[in-house]
């Protein structure tokens, strides 16, 4: 059943849309967007050491993004600049270091373009593994420290108080963010991930009313998202990883106009 | 029982650091079951701060706390919740417990907002929220409440309502209750403990003892001390008519 590209790109876009619903709802209550773009940004790096040392790029990516993860944790506590100069600092610099990296591999040859915004159509039966296998680990591990993740996410000190220990729940939540972002590099790219995380989760909000509604129809609006888009991107040739996200984006304008239906109706 | 089996949080000469300055030191208070213990002072005075050590949110840079409980309830004084998460009442009672519908509605029936029930939390009124923050602690029938000025935004009628709550979890659910409030009228007539905090302890020990001390006095200024000297007048004679003991 695999052996056709088009069902491959399928069954791994939707095994990330099912993967980045709850993360990405996760992701705009904490107010992490920047957070999980430096992630992204970093993932370049990764991918070059993986080159430079014949790693398993998901490995190697998922590695990078950890340690970034730890340095913000240490720059925080060393410096007072802001969160978001923090994050501005390590994305570039990452980008920049990979970058530089890259030039030094010269014997490679790198699909930049490829990178950047992925390639769902050249995934390969191991590839839909690693996303559905990874995918069920992160899910799973989501599950299980949902109730903590959760009330630290509406607020860290009740969370504390109460005994839920946010802190290490917070650190878990951010390895499998990376997680997420290590599995999905190469079918939807490092400057595309974020937009996988976050629009569809945007969209769920503004017709949900409460939590686990959100979640659920985040996976549904991504699963819908990658369908038509890879659908869309096959009618018409066009890339597939920006594709997906335009039919996002087109979703999450389409929900948008119920609220002013509302709004005019209440006036 | 042994008075130890009743203790549920000592501490100790206790302190936060927060460079450059201490925001609180030299706290020794303990807190035992069925007992009201308040936390009075200016802003700025390390209420809160003493508060969040008593509840781990923060640990002492000097001095020892011990803990004897881990069932403990929080009500903080200030909470935002953005408006991307949509959270209702009924998810907010489940935060950090596990409750059936009936359990979640009877909670908030003891704190007058069971019609809030399925409301979003955004769309309520300060008051409201307060009430939903308390039935929230109410409902984890905890042995150690933490209130931080647990009536602010509460009109009036309210206010006197929400007390009478509180003096009656700590009597139902045979707590022990620290509590910072700006109400002295309150912490006079129905706490068993008072301590003054000033970046340290200024004065502390029963209402009776508290208002008659010079460094409350001073800290609250002679007018205030002196109505609320007159407020625990008139609480020693509802008392009276309340008891047993006729005049």
């Amino acid at each position: 059943m695999f052996d056709d590209f088009f069902t491959r790109a399928l069954v791994t876009g939707i095994g990330i849309a099912i993967i980045t619903g709850p993360l990405g709802c996760l992701v705009i209550w904490r107010r992490l967007s920047y957070f999980g773009d430096t992630l992204a940004h970093s993932a370049l790096l990764g991918v070059t050491l993986a080159y430079a040392f014949s790693l398993n790029i998901a490995f190697s990516v998922f590695i990078i993004s950890a340690v970034i993860a730890l340095l913000l944790l240490n720059l925080q506590k060393r410096t007072r600049l802001a969160g978001d100069s923090l994050l501005g600092l390590l994305a570039h610099s990452t980008l920049a270091i990979g970058l530089v990296l890259m030039g030094f591999l010269s014997s490679i040859r790198f699909d930049i373009m490829g990178l950047l915004f992925g390639d769902i159509l050249s995934v390969t039966v191991e590839d839909i593994a690693l996303v559905w296998i990874g995918g069920s680990v992160i899910l799973g591990i989501l599950y299980f420290i949902w109730k903590s993740l959760f009330s630290a996410t509406v607020n860290f000190d009740l969370a504390s108080a109460e005994g839920m220990q946010p802190n290490i729940y917070n650190m878990i939540f951010t390895l499998l963010l990376a997680g997420v972002i290590a599995l999905s590099i190469k079918m939807i790219g490092t400057l595309l991930i974020t937009g996988l995380l976050i629009i569809p989760a945007a969209t769920s909000r503004n017709i949900t009313n409460n939590p686990k509604q959100m979640v659920f129809v985040a996976i549904l609006i991504g699963i819908l998202s990658v369908t038509i888009g890879l659908f869309t991107s096959l009618e018409f040739n066009t890339s597939s990883g920006p594709s997906i996200i335009v039919i996002a984006i087109i979703l999450f304008i389409i929900s948008l106009i119920p609220l002013e239906l509302r709004g005019k109706l209440q006036k | 029982m042994s008075s130890k089996n009743n203790l549920l949080v000592n501490l100790e000469n206790a302190g936060v650091y927060k460079s450059p300055k201490w925001l609180i030191k030299g706290v020794s208070l303990e807190v035992r079951r069925g007992q009201i213990v308040t936390l009075i002072g200016p802003n700025g005075s390390g209420k809160t701060t003493t508060a969040k050590m008593v509840l781990s949110i923060l640990e002492p840079d000097e001095g020892s706390i011990k803990r004897y409980t881990d069932k403990i309830a929080y009500v903080p004084q200030k909470i935002n919740i953005d408006w991307t998460m949509p959270l209702r009442v009924v998810d907010f009672m489940r935060l950090t417990n596990n409750l059936n519908d009936n359990e979640v509605s009877e909670s908030l029936n003891q704190t007058g907002v069971e019609k809030l029930f399925k409301e979003q939390i955004h769309g309520l009124s300060g008051g409201e929220f307060q009430r939903v923050l308390l039935a929230r602690a109410i409902a984890k029938k905890p042995e150690l409440l933490v209130l931080d000025e647990p009536v602010q935004g509460v009109d009036f009628n309210g206010e006197i309502d929400l007390y009478n709550i509180i003096k009656n979890i700590s009597a139902n659910l045979n707590c022990g209750i620290l509590l910072v409030s700006h109400d002295l009228h309150f912490v006079m007539s129905a706490t068993d403990h008072v301590v003054c905090l000033n970046g340290h302890i200024c004065c502390s020990g029963k209402p009776s003892t508290v208002i008659k001390d010079k460094a409350y006095i001073e800290l609250f200024g002679e007018h205030r001390s002196k109505t609320l000297t007159y407020y625990q007048h008139d609480h020693d004679h509802t008392h009276n008519s309340d008891g047993s003991v006729s005049s």
